[in-house]
């Protein structure tokens, strides 16, 4: 007997019997088989055979077998079959990582692999791919290749070599070298027999996305071949029809492959639209079975076919079309095709084309959320309705969304609140819409609104001086309900610290009553609250002289002073002794109202996508570390200027979130260690970040990424001319950043050609597949500049960098900047990124030196009025003289010095290179420190030089 | 890719667990245990899509289940497959069961878990699909069967023994299972009969 007397056995006592007496049971029949091993009998095959079985029973019941596997290593050196098998069964489900063992099991692989004995190579093959380490690799990687394309291999035997050398290269890609059998495999797409078709396919696929350019001719192939099935007639498909439904799992994967390129050349384009059409269409007919299956499979190509559409984005046609069908799917009847329709809806949405009809769905997304019975299905609602959101539905979506909440499953909540809070905000005409929504979300569910949350809030009502009223009246009408959530006294602390004077003229919320509102929650509050409600005190002292001695008094009070909390204590004795002794100037200029902050990504988006997706470092923690290396140790947003207190105060990191100084601060250490700091310290964008909070920093570079990226188009690209700006005068530094990619200058020019590094960092613990970046220039900029460069590795490792060469060359003046694009899959989603690469034609400038009687000789000759071209304009920047010299440098040209007769105005020299001609160049610029305002004059031998010149270096000063 | 593939009785008792990623073997047994419970928890009739749990997962990663009579059929999958492709895959995995052991049930998974393991193999191989086409994967597993028998001699008596057994009507069997109850029901059958 084999198993079935343990299985007997021990099954019976699991049904009826204690868990003890199957241990009971268990221990004995593995005593009894180590027995039997260790015995001085020699084993026959079939008694080995026998007990290896009864080792993997019990090993599925969750014992840990610790003995055998020499066994089962002895097993697959028999000659009979089935020992062979079994002995191959124990081996991958039970190997471990023993050495010596793994030496002897290669051994007997090899020896299988070598036998020409089609069933043993299917075995090792077998093991193989199911334990798939890296010594195996290193052992076969070389040898598979040549199984799979040799002409003699029988076909069962390439389908599992096929999968095999798929495992080794996911395992190991470094390990399977590509060679002359890449191209035979491609060719496998044309093999006779569809199992090897769809096995080679897998393959391809996954090769493919690191390899593009060596698998290019597989997409010509993937069409034809997908073609003859979506077109046949299902009878001619051997066994491969499933349910009336020609070959699906290898569509699928046709389909899947396909997504690995951008859309083909137009002769095979042609073919493969016919295909999608006639998926599409089919869709349309009757069933021809009302079998589940039959549906299934036509549908599971019809959603592979959809996302293929969505891939290549260029049909709009197609993608309406797409987007009915799943318009249909959202009110089927089988759940499944439901949740699936949602799904692909998502990515439907961030396309351009089928945006606005995507959205004429959330009436049935609306209902879905409502009266779906499964949450997963509600899940990918929500996903839906927070991916169609813009400006004309946002507060329907956002306004269903809280009403959702209220009953929403604890386990999609708090991802729920963070959504609500990022539409909130990022479509928020009104502010204070936006206020009603964040106190909603923490009165519905204050448990699962996280502290960026609600930092967030305050960091715009701040920032925004129209809001600040309505907020200090809302959060003080909220905080009169008897039971509030800790985090709205946080907040309704805060704002009335700052703003409280605002609703202090009306009697009903009178300092006095204010204070006491605050007040009779503190001892409900923990320690963080406490302390940050103490700071609202002593801001109170200022705003309202007439309560000075009430909160005093409290200040005084025993459990204050002389709290265990050595924080509360020492804001106790700090605040009272600052109320007792400072002046009321001091007060009043220490204990001002907060500035501004600076603009900065919302961190909310960056805690959703690390929700999402696995991310490597999370700023919150790191600015907890420097918090806490802070002098005042305080742990929450102290209300104290930081101007006026010449320690790094806390307020520099107020909100925690890796914000910069206050911009009337000293330069702050703080922000060092934030990940996002880089990109911002720069001069030239510092400035724009710091506008107050208008709507359109709100969309950061950072929302340029994942699904947010078509929506706002013209904001990213205002973003990315600011960008180009800010690389007009320099060569180096962080072009691009968000959540998930980092991208980074170097650049050197001379004469007409130069070099571009890009150098691309992948800021996740993730690998980005299929990663393409592309340089886009239009059919003009094409002709006067030539760029050249090679395409990189297509996975990027989690924490990896690439680099990539760009070599230029300028043929002509030119005055638009090539655009790279950047595209590759992330956890599953598609990412676009498109940023302006900083190449401008004053980078082909060489510096010339002359006398002052040269430059004005010269300056008189290009005195023809197309040669010249003026610009006066108001100073951006502070007028500092220095700087402005530096940035001429930086432009390229000569700065020639006691050359103007007036020594406060600059001019400079030099000649642009390109092939075609060299241009000279001549500048002036003449600062009015009084008006705040710049003239710049431009004369050089061609017009448009003058005047793109002048464009890019008016924007500098 | 296919991480796991786990069968499991409506108590939650393992009856065929296969990992294509190494997993220490405690582990393995918390996956198999909460992915019991994620999946027990769901009414018959929603979706048979969900996230995975806190071990396989990932926002990568779903779990794609089958619920037949007593038994759970649970793959967990990467989004390199396609859904209702691996929903297909199990009805063709558990329709070949009950081909080769003539209407299958829970026992035969018990009894014959090396053959449920050959055949598993003909259908996923190291994580990935390998061949989706039935006659295909039976006549391999007819295949394997001719040869068994040809090696003949001692290497046969397991499968007597075993149908031996199972003809006895065992005493240790607990007599509430009634095989007849636990037949996994494979709808539309006669398609392939």
């Amino acid at each position: 007997m084999c198993v079935a007397d343990t299985a007997r056995d021990v099954s019976g006592n699991a049904h009826c019997k204690s868990k003890e007496a199957e241990i009971k049971r268990i221990n004995k029949e593995l005593a009894n088989i180590r027995s039997k091993f260790k015995g001085d009998k020699a084993l026959d095959g079939y008694s080995k055979k026998k007990y290896v079985c009864k080792l993997l029973f019990i090993f599925l019941l969750g014992h840990d077998i610790d003995f055998g596997h020499m066994e089962a290593v002895n097993l697959l050196s028999s000659n009979r079959y089935t020992e062979k098998q079994i002995g191959y069964l124990f081996i991958s489900v039970l190997v471990n990582s023993n050495s010596e063992l793994i030496r002897l099991i290669n051994n007997a692989i090899k020896n299988d692999l070598a036998s020409r004995n089609p069933t043993f190579m299917g075995l090792a093959l077998h093991c193989i791919a199911n334990v798939g380490s890296r010594e195996m690799a290193e052992a076969f990687a070389g040898e598979i290749p040549k199984i799979l394309v040799a002409g003699d291999t029988m076909d069962s035997v390439k389908q599992s070599a096929a999968l095999c050398l798929l495992r080794l290269y996911r395992t190991s890609p470094d390990l399977v070298p590509m060679g002359d059998w890449t191209s035979r495999v491609v060719h496998l797409l044309n093999d006779q027999h569809l199992g090897v078709v769809t096995a080679a396919t897998s393959l391809i696929t996954t090769l493919a996305q690191k390899n593009p350019e060596e698998f290019k001719t597989s997409v010509s192939l993937a069409v034809s071949r997908l073609s003859r099935i979506v077109t046949s007639a299902s009878t001619d498909l051997q066994d491969y029809t499933y349910y009336f439904v020609p070959a699906p799992w290898l569509s699928v994967k046709l389909l899947r492959l396909l997504q690995c390129y951008p859309p083909p050349d137009p002769a095979v384009r042609g073919r493969l639209t016919e295909c999608l059409e006639t998926i599409l269409n089919k869709a349309q007919e009757p069933p021809k079975s009302k079998k589940v299956q039959h549906s299934n499979a036509k549908n599971a190509v019809l959603f592979e076919a959809i996302s293929l559409i969505i891939h290549h984005d260029s049909e709009p046609n197609l993608l309406v079309r797409a987007c009915n069908q799943l318009g249909q799917f959202l009110q089927h009847r089988e759940t499944n095709l439901r949740y699936l329709a949602l799904e692909s809806m998502c990515t439907l949405a961030s396309s351009e084309f089928s945006h606005e009809a995507v959205k004429t769905h959330i009436e049935t997304v609306i209902n879905a959320l409502k009266t779906e019975r499964d949450v997963s299905v509600r899940q990918r609602a929500v996903d839906l309705l927070y991916a169609m959101c813009d400006r004309s539905n946002a507060q329907q979506i956002v306004a269903e969304m809280l009403n959702y909440l209220e009953t929403a499953d604890y386990s999609i909540r708090e991802e729920i609140v963070l959504k609500v809070a990022i539409l909130a905000e990022k479509y928020a005409v009104d502010y204070t819409w936006y206020v009603d929504t964040i106190l909603n979300l923490i009165r519905i569910a204050g448990d699962y609104v996280s502290e960026e949350v609600w930092y967030r809030v305050i960091q715009i009502v701040i920032n925004r001086d129209d809001v600040q009223g309505y907020a200090a009246k809302t959060v003080f009408e909220a905080l009169q309900a008897p039971a509030c959530h800790e985090n709205l006294v946080k907040v309704g602390g805060y704002i009335l610290g700052e703003f409280g004077n605002l609703i202090a003229g009306d009697p009903r919320s009178s300092p006095l009553i204010q204070f006491n509102l605050l007040h009779s929650k503190f001892h409900l509050c923990s320690v963080p609250t406490r302390a940050l409600l103490l700071s609202t005190y002593i801001k109170f002292v200022n705003l309202f002289p007439e309560i000075k001695t009430t909160i005093q008094d409290v200040l005084r009070s025993d459990s204050q002073l002389k709290n265990a909390d050595v924080e509360l204590q020492q804001r106790a004795v700090e605040y009272l002794r600052l109320s007792t002794i400072a002046s009321t100037d001091i007060l009043a200029t220490v204990l001002e109202e907060m500035p501004p902050f600076p603009e900065r990504e919302s961190s909310i988006l960056a805690k959703l996508k690390k929700k999402k997706g696995p991310s490597t470092v999370t700023d919150l923690e790191e600015t907890k570390k420097e918090r806490s290396a802070d002098m005042n140790g305080g742990t929450e947003p102290a209300p104290v200027n930081a101007s006026a207190v010449s320690t790094p105060s806390p307020s520099a990191d107020l909100l925690g979130l890796g914000t910069g100084p206050p911009p009337n601060a000293a330069p702050a250490p703080a922000s060092s260690g934030s990940l996002l700091v880089d990109v911002f310290s720069e001069p030239a964008s510092a400035v724009t970040q710091l506008a107050p909070g208008s709507q359109e920093n709100f969309a950061s570079p950072d929302l340029a990424s994942s699904e947010l990226v078509s929506e706002e188009p013209s904001e990213a690209a205002r973003g990315a001319d600011e960008l180009t700006h800010k690389f007009v005068c320099k060569n180096n530094g962080v072009l691009f950043e968000n959540q998930l990619l980092q991208i980074g200058l170097k650049s050197e020019f001379r004469q007409n050609l130069g070099r571009m590094f890009i150098f691309y960092g992948n800021k996740t613990s993730t690998q980005f597949l299929t990663f393409t970046p592309t340089l886009i220039c239009s059919d003009e900029l094409q002709s006067n500049l030539n760029l050249q460069t090679k395409p990189v590795d297509p996975t990027v490792d989690g924490g990896a960098q690439v680099q990539q060469v760009v070599n230029i060359e300028c043929i002509s003046d030119f005055t638009e900047a090539p655009v790279l694009n950047i595209q590759f899959r992330y956890g599953g989603t598609f990412q676009n990124v498109s940023v302006k690469l900083p190449i401008t034609l004053n980078k082909f400038f060489q510096p010339t030196e002359m006398a002052s009687q040269d430059f004005f000789q010269r300056w008189k000759q290009l005195s023809n009025p197309q040669q010249e071209v003026q610009n006066i304009f108001k100073a951006k920047h502070p007028m500092d003289p220095e700087i402005t010299k530096a940035k001429i440098i930086g432009f390229g040209s000569a700065l020639l010095e006691e050359v103007d007769p007036n020594p406060a105005n600059f001019v400079g020299a030099g000649i642009i290179h390109t092939r075609t001609a060299q241009i000279g160049c001549l500048l002036r610029l003449e600062p009015n420190l009084q008006a705040q305002m710049y003239r710049l004059t431009l004369r050089t031998s061609k017009e448009t030089v003058s005047q793109r010149l002048c464009e890019l270096l008016s924007e500098q000063f | 890719m296919i991480q796991a593939i786990l069968v499991f009785n409506n108590h939650g008792k393992p009856r065929l667990v296969r990992f294509y990623q190494r997993f220490p073997e405690e582990i393995q047994q918390q996956i198999v245990r909460e992915t019991f419970h994620l999946v027990l928890k769901r009414d018959d009739n929603i979706c048979n899509f969900l996230e995975g749990g806190s071990l396989i997962g990932g926002s990568d990663y779903k779990l794609i289940y089958r619920h037949y009579a007593t038994l759970y059929f649970v793959f967990c999958v990467d989004s390199s497959e396609s859904e209702l492709g691996i929903l297909d895959l199990i009805q063709v995995f558990v329709e070949t069961l009950d081909k080769c052991f003539e209407n299958v049930c829970e026992l035969d998974l018990i009894f014959h878990m090396d053959k449920v393991h050959y055949i598993l193999q003909e259908v996923v191989m190291g994580g990935m699909v390998l061949e989706t086409n039935m006659n295909e994967i039976v006549a391999q597993i007819e295949a394997q069967n001719k040869l068994e028998k040809s090696e003949g001699g001692l290497s046969a008596a397991p499968a007597r023994a075993v149908s031996a057994v199972k003809n006895i009507n065992l005493p240790e069997i607990p007599r509430n299972i009634n095989i007849g109850d636990i037949n996994i029901k494979v709808p539309n059958l006669s398609q392939f009969v």
